[in-house]
């Protein structure tokens, strides 16, 4: 396990809509969405069963076990 | 004008669509344009993580700034999967809280679970949520559903993409009769009649999604149901003429007939 001079871990592990993923830490959700390219998008994003709205995009971690689920508007009937 | 009023905000349209069964995204653009919806519903889903970010999306096709957008919770089977997915709507949404609840019974005929349906719209209600919910033809149900507060009762007319039609237009009269918020009934329309015998009805819209998308030429369809729609408004406006059962009653005049 990585860890960082203060102790943290390096890389976490997330379920991000119930895959597995790892990323670099420490990350925001902010910088968790720039990676996968979603930056921009239209997307709400839940943490751990709570939503984090996108004005706390910036400054909410994301920590090693949280469960994320990033959803958009689809076709539906 | 002749409008229709949801939760205080008028719509010229009477016909509301669903976005899902096309083919690709400019078939849903087409059609939605043809029936003259503005009111158009979308699921909400896990973005497919991986996926190019640059393929199109569907608020490319339909700008949340020209369509009111009617978030549903299609595929929940409890009140609580259906609020979460509405509390995440309302966020993607930037704080829309016009939705459409629906909680399925059972996987095979998608029949609405009537007590969990009242549970999750009493709870949406609360948070401030303007609650269009999707019901069975049941009109103490829907009584219930409206002395809770949802802004607009939609109860089906049969089966959720059967097309089989009005199945039970007595008991819709009787939601008409007895609902003061406007009745829309959804699921089940197959074809432009049944949207026009719906109207006729009384009811203050129509919510369809198969019955267009599902069509041959679904633009085509979609252009039908427009005309279905607005033609049993008007009817129902104009008031029918009373039936007059084994009685005929000539429509010329029956005086000054040559040879008389």
């Amino acid at each position: 396990m990585l860890l960082d001079l203060s102790g943290r871990l390096k890389v976490i592990t997330v379920s991000l809509n119930g895959e597995t993923r790892q990323f670099d830490s420490p990350i925001m959700v902010a910088q968790l969405l720039d990676q996968l390219g979603l930056t921009g998008k239209r997307l709400a994003v839940e943490r751990n069963g709570e939503i984090v709205p996108k004005s706390q995009h910036a400054e909410t971690a994301v920590e090693n076990g949280d469960a994320l689920e990033i959803v958009v508007a689809v076709g539906g009937g | 004008m002749d409008q229709l009023v949801i939760a205080g905000k008028a719509y010229g349209s009477r016909l509301l669509v669903g976005t899902g069964k096309y083919k690709d995204f400019e078939q849903t653009r087409q059609a939605v344009e043809a029936s003259g919806a503005e009111i158009v519903t979308v699921a909400i889903r896990r973005t497919n993580i991986g996926q190019d970010p640059k393929q199109p999306s569907l608020l490319d096709a339909l700008p949340p700034s020209k369509f009111t957008y009617l978030p549903n919770t299609a595929g929940c089977y409890t009140a609580e999967d259906a609020i979460r997915t509405l509390r995440l709507a309302r966020e993607l949404l930037d704080g829309h809280d016009l939705v459409k609840l629906e909680v399925l019974g059972d996987p095979d005929t998608l029949y609405p679970n009537v007590s969990e349906t009242l549970k999750a719209a009493e709870i949406l209600v609360k948070d401030g949520f303007k609650v269009m919910v999707y019901t069975s033809d049941d009109p103490i149900m829907a009584k219930q559903l409206e002395e809770v507060g949802c802004v607009a009762i939609m109860p089906l007319a049969s089966l959720i993409g059967s097309g089989m039609g009005i199945l039970n237009p007595w008991n819709l009269q009787i939601i008409i009769d007895r609902i003061q918020v406007p009745v829309i009934v959804d699921a089940g329309v197959g074809t432009a009649s049944d949207a026009t015998i719906a109207m006729e009805l009384g009811c203050d819209a129509v919510l369809m999604n198969t019955a267009i998308a599902g069509a041959q030429n679904p633009v085509l369809m979609a252009s039908a149901m427009k005309k279905a729609v607005e033609a049993g408004r008007e009817a129902y406006l104009a008031g029918r003429m009373p039936k007059k059962v084994y009685q005929a009653s000539p429509s010329s005049p029956t005086g000054g007939m040559i040879g008389s």
